[in-house]
């Protein structure tokens, strides 16, 4: 596998997502790998709730959404305030 | 006993109960107080004149066990918009005057003498003491004399410095349970319509109330169990959820990767360093010094999303800092650091100002040089000006866009002369379209977009996507239903998504009321209230004129996105237009 085939993520988890996994980590991923492959390596439950995703500040990303080199990924719990 | 309301002439200090009208049985919370408002008072006139009138009205099922519906409505015409206001906070007071009967408190003429009064209000009787020895004080130190004076299960609600200034970013000071002047029906300047007529404090004593009428049990305690059910398992509002362990600060980080938190007085929309002054930073925190993490407002409420800040060792208790308190008196001013926002928001309660009024404030303040952007020390100097009554403190008590002007400043962060909440329109679009058309000035909680634009509850919405009429609509429109109820709303976040739990809220109703109201009578009756309001606006001169947001906006790049908001003139009057 040559680097070109790698591509940088900024993964950051937020509220009670960082008993799960680091509140900010960079890391390299092969091309074309999804937000699910995040989901499923820090066990994050997707599938219990309704997590916000975020991909460069953009809401409402699916799990089937296929990274891009230098994308910021923030992951919430489900949340809401005012 | 048939519900009353108190009617209180400053004029001559006379206090009077008076019958509920027939024809407002069915109204409660805002449509109570906007109805009143609308009737009784002149919208021309001055708003600290005598002929202003200041209303305090409890929802329709506050005071009964229906989960978190401890809030009141407070409103008058703005000192600060020119318009109608209803300002809204949960605290027991609102629940001692449900369970008292009164339906509402009517203020009305102007005491002609300097001195200001205390009213107190019991089951049969209201009656004026003089209050003038409060005069000046700090309210920390007031309501705590005050629990000692009435006894600690009495209701306080007063107004502070800000507020005898007749400052028009003065809010009306409300105990939380423990006690604490921390619950605000902070926005508009309704304090300093209060301290216009020489009223300073009113001291409720519910020895002797009989309680809400239920006139049907058995709808109310169905509507009950929905409502608690959708709440409890709902992931936002539910025990351990997001609100509940984290309060409304749970935002910080959210709207700051989603690149619309304001920084510097609106002139970025995302800054790494929020994160130090985030839900998580803070509930941790709170923790380790023991103050309160989760607390309710009012008790009775499920949800919880309140807590107690305190310095080191559990000392000095503020109360609540709000995630909009948080933001205004923290990245709005380039200040990131907790202990200063507490600190701030600690001296905005002992004065009686609306944070968010005065972090607007602040945010012009530094731009137009009265301290440099990040320094919590001289922010708090500042205030002092308020508290010593100085010239410059009269111009800040009055507020973002009073003081812009007397500073020079251009990038004047208002609408209808109130200060922006926590949220960038120019990168969450809706919210832009309710800060713009609402009959309320800028206000986040008119009709919450966010929710949907953001976090994907009550469906998803595109952020950048111009077309937001309709959403804003739906959203203000079932906000002024869910203010009349009592309940707070944040449970729309649960009822928006399971409808059993808006079933429930309607049961209840119908249970109080002995209606037969159906969830889809809920747009209808809060459509009404804002035509309430937006015919006395009307009345009071505004156009659709008033219904934009300022120009900087329009033409000014808010990074990281580099969007200016671009929703057209005819998108925002589409809301309430043809
Ligand atoms: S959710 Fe929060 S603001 Fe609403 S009633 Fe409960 S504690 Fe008060």
């Amino acid at each position: 596998m040559t680097e070109n085939n790698l591509i940088t993520i900024t993964i950051k988890l937020f509220a009670n997502l960082r008993e799960l996994g680091p509140a900010k980590t960079i890391e390299k991923f092969q091309k074309d790998t999804t937000v699910q492959v995040i989901l499923d390596k820090y066990q994050l439950p997707f599938k219990e709730m309704k997590l916000i995703i975020l991909i460069n500040g953009k809401p409402h990303i699916t799990p089937e959404y296929i990274l891009k080199d230098g994308d910021v990924l923030a992951i919430f719990p489900p949340l809401a305030g005012g | 006993m048939p519900k009353r309301i108190l009617r209180v002439n400053m004029n001559n200090l006379e206090a009077k109960f008076e019958d509920f009208p027939a024809d407002f049985a069915a109204l409660g919370g805002r449509a109570l107080t906007s109805t009143i408002v609308e009737k009784e008072v002149d919208p021309l006139c001055h708003p600290l004149g005598a002929n202003n009138k200041l209303v305090i009205a409890p929802g329709l099922v506050t005071g009964t066990l229906a989960p978190s519906s401890g809030r009141l409505s407070v409103g008058c015409k703005s000192p600060l918009t020119g318009g109608i206001k209803e300002a809204n906070a949960g605290t027991p007071f609102s629940q001692q005057l449900a369970k008292m009967r009164i339906a509402a408190i009517i203020l009305e003429g102007k005491h002609k003498g300097s001195e200001y009064y205390t009213l107190k209000v019991t089951m049969d009787k209201a009656e004026f003491t003089s209050a003038d020895k409060w005069v000046g004080k700090g309210l920390y130190d007031t309501y705590q004399s005050l629990f000692k004076e009435y006894g600690d299960k009495v209701g306080i609600c007063g107004v502070g410095i800000a507020a005898e200034l007749l400052g028009a970013s003065s809010g009306i000071c409300f105990n939380d349970p423990e006690g604490l002047p921390s619950r605000y029906a902070g926005r508009g300047g309704v304090g300093a319509v209060m301290a216009s007529k020489g009223l300073k404090f009113i001291v409720v004593d519910d020895t002797g109330a009989p309680g809400v009428e239920i006139l049907n049990e058995e709808a109310f305690k169905e509507g009950a169990q929905k409502l608690r059910k959708a709440l409890t398992t709902h992931d936002v509002t539910k025990p351990g959820g997001a609100l509940n362990s984290y309060g409304t600060s749970v935002l910080v980080n959210i709207i700051n990767e989603a690149g619309g938190l304001p920084q510097r007085n609106f002139s970025a929309g995302q800054d790494d360093r929020s994160e130090k002054v985030s839900g998580e930073v803070k509930a941790e925190i709170i923790k380790e010094r023991g103050g309160k993490r989760p607390h309710a407002c009012n008790p009775g409420c499920i949800i919880q999303c309140s807590e107690v800040w305190c310095k080191p060792g559990g000392k000095d208790p503020v109360g609540v800092l709000e995630y909009e308190s948080v933001w205004a008196l923290g990245p709005n001013c380039g200040i990131y650091d907790l202990d200063d926002v507490g600190e701030l928001n600690r001296a905005c309660n002992d004065l009686g100002l609306d944070t968010i009024e005065a972090g607007g404030m602040m945010g012009v303040a530094m731009e137009g040089g009265l301290a440099n952007f990040g320094d919590g020390k001289k922010a708090l100097k500042l205030l002092d000006e308020v508290k010593n009554k100085t010239p410059l403190g009269r111009i800040l008590a009055n507020g973002t866009a009073f003081t812009a002007q007397a500073m020079g400043v251009t990038r004047v962060p208002v609408v209808k002369g109130q200060s922006l909440p926590a949220y960038d329109p120019r990168a969450i679009k809706g919210i832009g379209v309710t800060y713009a058309t609402t009959p309320q000035g800028a206000d986040h909680t008119a009709g919450y977009a966010i929710a949907t634009e953001i976090m994907g509850v009550g469906g998803t919405a595109d952020p950048m996507d111009t077309s937001k009429a309709d959403l804003s609509r739906n959203l203000q429109v079932a906000t002024a239903a869910i203010d009349a109820t009592g309940y707070c709303l944040f449970i729309a976040f649960a009822v928006l998504d399971i409808p059993e739990g808006l079933e429930g809220v309607v049961d209840t109703l119908n249970g109080v009321l002995g209606a037969n109201l159906t969830v889809a009578d809920v747009p209808g009756y809060g459509q009404s209230i804002i035509d309430v309001e937006r015919k006395f606006n009307k009345a009071a001169g505004f156009t659709e004129k008033d219904d934009r947001l300022p120009e900087f906006f329009l033409k000014e790049k808010l990074a990281p996105h580099n969007t200016v908001f671009d929703v057209t003139d005819e998108e925002l009057d589409r809301v309430w237009g043809p």
